[in-house]
């Protein structure tokens, strides 16, 4: 049973998800404890890494950013397939995801990578790619994604979510309907309550 | 007050639905721990170290007498007869169930109360001026912007999950009362040179671990603005707030890396693509949201009362309680009163069913059934009549709400400590009472004068001890509890954070220390001076050397 969500429905992922090769993580560690988050635009992988990273010869895949930046010439022709797609963690800097592609709309999935539940970063940087950056094709959400952050995670312009495999996809669903009027305008509904309801 | 619509109301429902199948998911164990913890937090339900602890969200201080008596029935049936206000003029019950929290809630939702955005690394609760709407030295009322940002805030789905918590204070007066520079943003409201209305906003203010005053991000902002330009702030936080550490994670800690100017460009770059949008405030919402804070429907009175003059004259109990309690009115004939929540010898801001239900009949009869609670942790009944000031008196000082401390040495603000709180390194609440009982003599009390002494059972500092005239800070050396004292902080437009005066005291040596220090200012003083004023005029060195003196004394005899 397939765990995504789009567009309000269960359906099957058609798109494969490249991962870097696992690399040596540096575990640092801050006054006794480890280090949670990766600070904001670090690098988070080696170009030993990127070159190893194996590409599925056919299909449709969604590949870091990092690989996309160092391997375009190699890529490019399956981006004008539509068959590639770019993901991002949400450390990663947007704008050099923005500045990758002559026109964010050529791709046809942007997927963005939390961590944890707990990292809302993922919210804005969502909320950015559908209002600064115009972007209209799918916009996934994965890694630690479960059904108390989909509310949010599509008032800021998702429309797909990867929940976590551990988790059931059809409960999740049900969340998306917690709140019939949200009080502030966002990606899903721009204007506030106090320009949609005469009150 | 602002009252719900269905709107409003569907939200708070809604809210308790969700909230109510998160715990039954929790109890089935289908949540983990670390999985369930941001979503009670956003409920306000924290693991405390005897039981849950649940915040209950009095928004910018604003109480009616049927949420008071709601919330004396809710103490009452679900924990122990007691609930307890903090400095961000919420209520803390301290010994709810956690399977009764949904219905605690869902009980609350009926009188258009919840505890939304009381935890949580999320927008929390907005603050004001208690004095809100009667102050003469009021610019603007500040609860129509307020309430409008607490509706903007709700579940706000791009600042759901922020670095960390996040503060918003908005001041309507001259005098500052709502310490807007203490805060992650802070709205000032002033008139510019064109009598214009504007607002100062203030940003990375905040006391904890890093006590840092705000400092000024825009000199001039049109309140129409109000919600974009926060997003603007808020999302540059959101974006580039660190997450690695907890204790850095404020806005506070990134406006000092970037520097203010640095930290302004961007926020300025952000606006520029959300000004004017949608979220920007329209005329008719502003006047839709203030038609609930109007004036009273007041009665025309004269400016003097002779029963309440000759009640001052001829006893001189009441006559003490007035000079501390009363407080100007913008209306003749009116006064403020402060119902007191520091008796000596108990914990400060606490506040039981009974007495909730005494108050709560206060405002019915005398003071249009609405009340105010305080980040000083006392209640406020805003807008009494001259006549019934006496009538009042009585009453609250029948039901221990009337010791006249208010601005007072023993009016301390104290967070719960340790006795309750499982972040605390030290007591707090003992340590209050001990100083309480050190001045409990009222002629003393008074000719000391105006102080505010904070407390805080550790570095977290929910007592606000930094901007305490003198600071009580709990701290832990090799497992022992142990007490660091400053002089010097304020809150207000001249806030400043006080300076340490050196190594810490036992728990015993407590209420000896603060007499010490007393001892100095009533020595040094002019005429005029606060103890405040003292300190800042000759400096901490005769204050430390009179305290340590002692100690040295005690250990060489």
């Amino acid at each position: 049973m397939s765990n995504l969500i789009h567009n309000n429905a269960i359906v099957n992922d058609e798109w494969t998800t490249v991962t870097l090769p696992a690399g040596e993580e540096v575990v640092r560690k801050q006054a006794g404890k480890v280090v949670m988050f990766k600070l904001t635009g670090e690098q988070t992988c080696t170009p030993e890494q990127i070159a190893a990273t194996v590409i599925p010869e056919n299909g449709k895949i969604i590949v870091p950013l990092s690989v996309w930046l160092a391997r375009k010439a190699e890529l490019a022709p399956r981006l004008a397939k539509g068959e590639l797609g770019i993901w991002l963690a949400t450390h990663e800097v947007l704008e050099s995801l923005i500045d990758a592609v002559d026109d964010i709309n050529q791709l046809p999935i942007i997927a963005v990578f939390v961590e944890r539940f707990a990292d809302g970063r993922i919210f804005s940087i969502g909320t950015l790619l559908r209002t600064r950056y115009g972007y209209k094709n799918e916009l996934r959400a994965f890694g630690d994604v479960l059904r108390d952050q989909l509310f949010f995670l599509k008032r800021c312009g998702y429309d797909s979510y990867l929940i976590r495999a551990d988790r059931s996809a059809e409960e999740a669903l049900a969340s998306l309907q917690d709140f019939s009027q949200p009080y502030q305008g966002a990606v899903d509904e721009t204007q506030p309550v106090w320009r949609r309801v005469q009150r | 007050m602002y009252k719900y619509d269905e709107i409003d109301q569907a939200i708070v429902d809604q809210r308790v639905d969700q909230y109510r199948d998160q715990v039954r998911r929790f109890l089935a164990g289908e949540l983990s721990d670390e999985e369930f913890r941001p979503l009670r937090l956003q409920n306000g339900l924290y693991i405390q170290r005897h039981a849950p602890m649940l915040r209950i969200a009095v928004p910018y201080g604003t109480l009616s007498s049927r949420q008071l008596h709601k919330l004396g029935d809710i103490a009452q049936r679900y924990d122990r007869g007691y609930g307890h206000f903090s400095t961000r003029t919420n209520m803390q019950l301290n010994w709810p169930k956690l399977e009764d929290t949904p219905d605690i809630l869902a009980e609350l939702a009926t009188v258009q109360m919840h505890a939304i955005q009381t935890s949580g690394n999320c927008i929390r609760n907005i603050t004001t001026d208690q004095f809100a709407g009667v102050a003469p030295d009021e610019i603007i009322d500040p609860r129509a912007v307020a309430e409008i940002i607490r509706q903007w805030s709700t579940f706000h789905p791009e600042f759901a999950l922020l670095p960390r918590k996040f503060k918003i204070a908005v001041s309507g007066t001259r005098q500052d009362r709502a310490i807007v520079q203490a805060h992650d943003i802070g709205l000032e409201f002033y008139y510019d040179e064109q009598q214009k209305m504007a607002i100062k906003v203030w940003v990375g203010g905040g006391l904890g671990r890093t006590p840092i005053l705000g400092s000024v991000i825009c000199e001039h902002l049109e309140w129409q603005h109000i919600l974009t330009y926060c997003e603007a702030v808020i999302r540059v936080y959101n974006l580039h707030g660190r997450r690695d550490n907890s204790f850095k994670a404020r806005i506070k800690i990134l406006v000092k890396a970037l520097g203010i100017d640095e930290f302004r460009r961007q926020v300025d770059e952000e606006w520029q693509h959300l000004k004017d949008g949608p979220n920007t405030i329209t005329e008719a919402e502003l006047a839709r949201v203030s038609q609930y804070f109007t004036a009273m429907p007041y009665e025309n009175l004269p400016a003097h009362d002779a029963g309440y003059d000759s009640a001052i004259a001829s006893n001189p109990a009441f006559a003490a309680w007035t000079k501390r309690s009363v407080h100007a009115h913008k209306q003749p004939g009116y006064r403020a009163v402060t119902l007191s929540l520091k008796p000596h010898g108990k914990a400060p801001g606490d506040i039981t069913s009974e007495q909730m239900h005494v108050v709560a009949g206060l405002a019915e009869k005398y003071s249009f059934g609405e009340l105010r609670v305080s980040h000083e942790q006392n209640v406020i009944l805003t807008d009494v009549k001259l006549s019934d000031l006496y009538s009042v008196w009585e009453i609250a000082r029948a039901n221990g709400l009337a010791t006249p401390n208010i601005g007072l040495l023993t009016d301390i603000i104290c967070c719960p400590g340790g006795d309750f709180c499982s972040l605390a390194n030290a007591k707090s609440i003992p340590i209050a009472e001990a100083i309480q009982m050190q001045f409990d003599n009222l002629d003393y009390l008074h000719d000391i004068g105006e102080l505010e002494l904070n407390i805080s059972g550790c570095m977290n500092a929910c007592g606000h001890h930094h901007i305490g005239h003198i600071g009580i800070l709990g701290v832990d050396k090799d497992g022992s509890e142990w007490y660091q004292v400053t002089i010097g902080g304020k809150q207000g437009n001249d806030a400043s954070l006080g300076t340490v005066i050196g190594r810490a005291f036992a728990a015993e040596e407590m209420p000896g220390v603060v007499q010490r220090l007393i001892e100095v200012y009533l020595r040094e003083r002019t005429d005029e001076e606060r103890f405040i004023d003292t300190v800042r005029r000759i400096g901490i060195t005769p204050f430390k050397e009179h305290v340590y003196a002692r100690q040295e004394d005690a250990t060489h005899v």
